[in-house]
């Protein structure tokens, strides 16, 4: 899911070929799991089928590894919405958080502003948890305070990467470095 | 009075505050609604303590005004200030800031003592406050004699023993452990709810801002509300209320030396 909202944030930036994918999702989001080439090529011929990516550039019978592919706007669309939209406040989102802040910093994007979104999606649910908590009897409770620290660690790490954005940016060397160095100033 | 048709009880706009060359706040917007309770979030050095400070009165903005209750509050000098947070704020703040020569029971009992009330009363109604905070038999212990949780539940009694319409509140459970904190925070909840009392509540921390109604976030000196409620309201401010009196309708103690005021910090 994550794989291919990273390959059409990558598309974004420019059209590339599957290889060359492989090499920069590695680089950014596979650092410790790297993305097999199957897996590439599968992702991008889903996104193909959807509209969201165009294979060019390639005759009938050739491989995939000779396409060139390039982000539609209908791809353009779902990337920035999948950006913008908070993810369901559930424990182990790391990956995904840190695929979303790298995408953004990457296409400046705002960054903090997703971030903002995310702790404020986070906080809402571990408000529910502590009126669960505080409410009903403490067996429920044992299960919300699991959650609400689950979330928190999440929370310490949007505060965390929301005070890094400009180091992270200057570490990426985006395009987004100016956008966010703005944004960040305004 | 734009604020007041918001209905906001409390509120600013275009707040601004330089520490001399710094900037703590530069254009703070923010309103809380009667019997709310507010979180401001942010990082260290972002202004949320020192936003909590002009919107309680302790410190007073170089731009942009604060309303309380329909009226100016930045504009009033420091004796009519000083008698407003005493008349109707309350204040908890991260070390409880008990005042250490006295017991328990004193220090709970000082904002009445200090708003001119007799010490019989005041006495008997600081008595209150013990068992419904666990404090059942602390009456004559000394700050140093009580451990954080004790001490933090004295000051949150301190804090709402007089009823204020505002409870300001500054990392409440910075220094204790998961559960007491969460003791503690569980009592403020259920006392500011219980008295009506609005709360302003400054807090890094997550659980703690999970206690509240809606949370605000504070960066380099400006407040965003991410659940767009305290957005500035539109137009030009109209007829800005005056310093009239604002605490004309209460009691007011000329004794009162507003220097021993000990939310004054």
């Amino acid at each position: 899911m994550s794989v291919s909202y990273a390959l059409l944030g990558l598309l974004e930036q420019r059209p590339s070929h599957g290889y060359d994918l492989k090499r920069q999702y590695d680089e950014y989001f596979g650092r410790d799991k790297p993305l097999p080439f199957g897996q590439v090529y599968a992702t991008l011929s889903r996104l193909a089928r959807d509209g969201r990516v165009l294979a060019e550039g390639s005759s009938p019978g050739e491989g995939p590894e000779r396409k060139l592919y390039a982000i539609t706007p209908e791809g353009q669309a779902a990337l920035a919405a999948w950006l913008a939209r908070p993810e369901p406040p559930e424990p182990h989102l790391q990956t995904i958080l840190a695929i979303k802040t790298i995408l953004a910093i990457l296409l400046g994007r705002p960054a903090e502003t997703y971030l903002d979104a995310q702790r404020h999606a986070h906080l809402e649910r571990m408000r529910e948890l502590t009126a669960v908590r505080r409410e009903g009897p403490l067996l429920d409770g044992l299960l919300a305070d699991h959650a609400i620290f689950h979330l928190e660690a999440d929370l310490r790490w949007i505060e965390l990467t929301a005070a890094r954005l400009e180091q992270l940016a200057t570490e990426l060397g985006g395009p987004g470095r100016t956008a966010l160095a703005k944004e960040l100033h305004r | 009075m734009n604020d007041a048709s918001n209905g906001y009880l409390l509120s600013c706009r275009g707040l601004q505050k330089w520490f001399g060359p710094t900037p703590a706040l530069r254009g703070a917007d923010f309103g809380v609604r009667p019997g709310e309770i507010v979180a401001v979030m942010g990082p260290s050095g972002s202004g949320k303590s020192t936003l909590l400070h002009c919107l309680a009165g302790i410190l007073t903005p170089d731009e942009g005004q604060v309303s309380f209750d329909g009226r100016r509050l930045d504009t009033l000098n420091e004796a009519r200030r000083s008698e407003l947070r005493r008349a109707s704020f309350g204040f908890v703040f991260q070390f409880g800031q008990l005042v250490p020569e006295l017991s328990a029971l004193e220090n709970i009992a000082l904002p009445l003592l200090l708003a001119g009330r007799r010490r019989s009363v005041a006495y008997a109604r600081a008595r209150r406050w013990f068992a419904p905070l666990g404090l059942d038999g602390l009456e004559d212990r000394r700050s140093g004699e009580l451990s954080g949780g004790e001490s933090q539940r004295v000051a949150l009694a301190r804090g709402l023993v007089a009823e204020p319409r505002v409870l300001f509140a500054d990392e409440p459970t910075g220094a204790l452990d998961s559960l007491t904190g969460e003791q503690v925070m569980d009592l403020l909840v259920d006392g500011a709810r219980e008295l009506g009392t609005t709360v302003v509540m400054v807090t890094h921390e997550a659980r703690v801002a999970a206690y509240a109604d809606r949370e605000v976030m504070v960066r380099d000196g400006r407040v965003s509300d991410p659940s767009g409620l305290t957005q500035a309201p539109s137009g030009p401010n109209g007829a800005a209320p005056t310093a009239r009196d604002v605490s004309g309708h209460r009691p007011t103690d000329p004794t009162a030396d507003p220097a021993a005021d000990p939310t004054a910090s």
